[in-house]
């Protein structure tokens, strides 16, 4: 059966070059970087070659990339790093109410710890406020963190408008950015945006899992995660991962030579794919305004009225089609929402919803038939609903 | 460290003429059970024991869990062997035995002997008195307490000669494949491995029916239920597993009849189809989860109008059992963990506000009506595009 492949916002499969590179790795050049002999020299090289690559994408110096194991970790090392670093002058975080777990677990877990956080609510399109942030922000304010792109609708925060008003008020407050679905779908230039520290995932882009980076500006002191034998400019201990870093580095120069060409594509696909799912019967699309240029290229909510996300979630994947659904949220926070819900998606629509997320080879007839899919089995699965 | 075990079996030892076969199946049965525990093992039948000699390098605690899993063994004793009926080598494995197996000598013991050789030169209380004496000349810190020992040093005298002190409680019940087969309608819920696991403990061997609605099921939720059948063929031995897929038959239940009956219509489709898989596989029985009461569909009205579509007998293993009771056994058994994984079985995607609790015959049949002209043949499909796997403990 023919795989239509929608959910490039969860993963994405894999370079076959950043494959081979990292069989190369393991089964050639398979030193510990830290080895003195010839060896370990050979396999530090990748490591360079990968930070060097990652340096151009986003216009910093390679000593502010630190390699973690990915997208949850960067944000970790970034929260706790930051908030532990910072805690003689104050003990206020502030965050957004659409945060990925990823975030808004190790916030949970710094408010258990004695901090004191302020989740920022975001309009219908997702949007946080440049009020909003204004009126939460005090003078004991040490971290603030806001996603770049929302995982589940694809909004895009106005990051460099909200890092200046922090840098503004409180020039010792740090700026994180959850950029895991925002590197290399939009443009982000850390130091000109006013950013501190961006997290950032391999997987999201065509490398291994087991890959990413945390951003963190020169100078910025945050304390590790992991304590051990100093890799990393002691950032972040543990014997790199050698060919998984070296397997990102091919995905990154694949991605950022054609990176705007890539976006237009998939802006095409999501264009394609919103005028298409309108007509099916029921059909809402969340957080969409005018401009659909105003959101991330790659990701698309739509809600199915009487349907429950899960079965046609099965159904599309019946037919070879793979989305995601994930408008539950996981978590028992009052302040924590879940997207959808901080948008105001009618409580009806919540369990009725799936993203569907492309990347820069969806082709025009694989919308087209996931359209048709949808046309068809949303009015027969419609039928069959629960009291 | 002990090298063999002594397996003693209580209800199967009553037996009359069919003694053996019941025997034959424990062996089997133990065997079967010995090969997860990694092989090697020898099993042999003695007189009202099972002798299990463990290869080279066995590892001791996968080879008693392996045993204790075994229905039919009463009790069962980590024992030393002594290849000869010599008077003098007796003794010296009786030395051995302390030496090697009981490390704090300040303590209490008995001599018990068991002669299953009628024709050895001594009698038991002449074994147990020479030995007694024997162990307090060679250790003079043991003390007897013939009322209440803390060691049963227990001789037993046969072909060869087995020392032991120590028994363990094995699971009861009857060899599995004693007692014939029964289906078992499988859900990926807590009670219907358990039905299963209680079915089994009988002597009887399992098939299993699992329904799925795809795509309102997933097949994380068929992964659920092999999980679960792989859990109880450890007790069970192998499953064969129905996954029959009834999403159309759903479906036309949910169009066309009433929606407070739709369970206990789904349900009583269900019991047929399992019924002809059954019959077709020389099952004497199905067998279900179903405990009084539970929830709607379990009522003593419910139960009498899903049954009334069956001619196999129906057993009920948990049928007076409290939900506490069975998490219980779930949890012993190893099921609990699998069976709570939230995922949606076809019993739960739909059901209705105010289902029927006091459901009757008739109007069921007069439901039923409603599908006339449809059913038979999507039975007919259901049953035979399921799909069929052999179920292996891992």
């Amino acid at each position: 059966m023919r795989e239509i492949y929608l959910d490039n916002a969860a993963t994405t499969r894999t370079l076959p070059a950043a494959c081979e590179t990292a069989a190369k790795v393991m089964l050639q050049d398979f030193g510990n970087p830290s080895s003195l002999h010839h060896k370990g020299f050979e396999a530090e090289q990748y490591i360079r070659d990968t930070r060097k690559a990652i340096a151009a994408s986003i216009k910093c110096t390679e000593d502010e990339i630190v390699f973690t194991s990915g997208g949850t970790e960067s944000n970790n090392m970034a929260l706790f790093g930051a908030a532990e670093a910072r805690k003689r002058n104050g003990k206020h975080i502030i965050t957004t109410r659409i945060e990925h777990a990823s975030v808004y677990q190790p916030i949970l877990r710094l408010e258990e710890l004695g901090y004191e956080v302020t989740f920022l609510p975001v309009d219908a399109y997702g949007h946080v406020s440049a009020e909003e942030l204004t009126k939460a922000l005090r003078d004991d304010t040490i971290v603030v963190s806001v996603m770049a792109v929302n995982n589940e609708i694809g909004a895009i925060e106005p990051i460099a408008e909200l890092a200046a008003l922090v840098h503004a008020r409180n020039p010792k407050a740090v700026f994180h950015t959850d950029a895991i679905q925002a590197y290399g779908k939009i443009p982000m230039f850390p130091s000109r945006m006013g950013v501190d520290l961006m997290s950032v995932s391999g997987h999201k882009l065509h490398a291994p899992k087991g890959s990413g980076f945390l951003y963190v500006k020169k100078g910025l002191a945050i304390r590790p995660l992991i304590y051990g034998g100093g890799q990393e400019k002691d950032r972040r201990s543990g014997t790199e991962n050698v060919p998984a870093i070296a397997g990102l580095g091919e995905a990154v120069r694949y991605w950022f030579a054609d990176a705007a060409e890539y976006r237009e594509r998939m802006y095409r696909s999501k264009e394609l794919f919103l005028k298409g799912v309108s007509m099916v019967p029921g059909a809402v699309v969340n957080g969409v305004p005018n401009d659909l240029r105003e959101t991330a290229p790659h990701i698309a909510s739509v809600s199915f009225a009487g349907v429950r996300a899960e079965v046609l979630l099965h159904a599309l994947a019946e037919k070879g089609i793979y989305t995601s659904s994930g408008s539950a949220c996981s978590s028992n926070h009052p302040a924590i929402s879940g997207t959808l819900k901080a948008i105001g998606v009618a409580d009806n629509l919540l369990d009725s919803t799936l993203r569907f997320s492309f990347d820069e080879n969806t082709s025009e007839e694989e919308i087209a038939e996931t359209v048709s899919a949808l046309a068809e089995l949303v009015p027969v699965l419609g039928k069959f609903r629960r009291s | 460290m002990y090298r063999a075990f002594l397996i003693k079996y209580a209800e199967i030892g009553l037996k009359g003429k069919n003694r053996s076969y019941f025997e034959d199946c424990l062996v089997e049965q133990v065997r079967h059970s010995l090969r997860m525990a990694g092989g090697g093992f020898h099993v042999r039948k003695e007189p009202g024991r099972i002798f299990v000699l463990c290869p080279e390098g066995f590892d001791y605690e996968d080879t008693v869990s392996a045993i204790s899993r075994v229905f039919g063994v009463a009790e069962y004793c980590p024992v030393e062997v002594v290849n000869s009926t010599e008077w003098d080598d007796i003794l010296a494995a009786c030395t051995a035995y302390v030496e090697e197996h009981i490390p704090d000598r300040n303590t209490t013991f008995k001599v018990f002997c068991k002669r299953g050789d009628k024709n050895y030169p001594k009698e038991s209380p002449e074994i147990c008195a020479d030995i007694g004496e024997h162990l307090l000349k060679q250790f003079p810190e043991l003390k007897v307490n013939v009322t209440e020992p803390k060691l049963r040093f227990t001789v037993e005298v046969r072909g060869h000669v087995y020392i032991y002190t120590d028994s363990y409680p094995g699971p009861g019940g009857m060899p599995v494949g004693c007692n014939g087969r029964a289906m078992l309608l499988l859900s990926g819920g807590i009670d219907s491995p358990v039905a299963g696991y209680m079915i089994a403990k009988r002597g009887v061997s399992i098939d299993a029916t699992y329904f799925h609605a795809p795509p309102y099921t997933s097949e994380r939720a068929l992964q659920k239920v092999v999980d679960l059948a792989k859990i109880i063929s450890r007790y069970t031995g192998p499953i064969r597993l129905n996954i029959v897929n009834f999403t159309d038959i759903q479906m036309s239940i949910y169009e066309r009849c009433p929606h407070d009956q739709l369970t206990i219509i789904m349900r009583r489709y269900m019991m047929r189809i399992a019924e002809r898989i059954a019959l077709e596989n020389d099952c004497l029985a199905l067998v279900t989860g179903e405990s009084i009461g539970q929830v709607a569909s379990q009522t003593m009205q419910s139960l009498n109008t899903t049954n009334a579509v069956c001619t196999l007998p129906v057993y009920r293993p948990l049928i007076a059992f409290d939900k506490e009771e069975i998490v219980a056994i779930s949890k012993r058994i190893g099921t609990y963990e699998t069976s709570i994984l939230p995922y949606e079985d076809c019993c739960t995607i739909y059901v209705a506000k105010h289902p029927v609790t006091k459901p009757i015959v008739k109007a069921m049949e007069k439901s039923e009506k409603l599908l006339a002209d449809i059913i038979d043949e999507m039975t007919q499909k259901a049953i035979g595009e399921r799909e069929i796997m052999r179920i292996l403990p891992e």
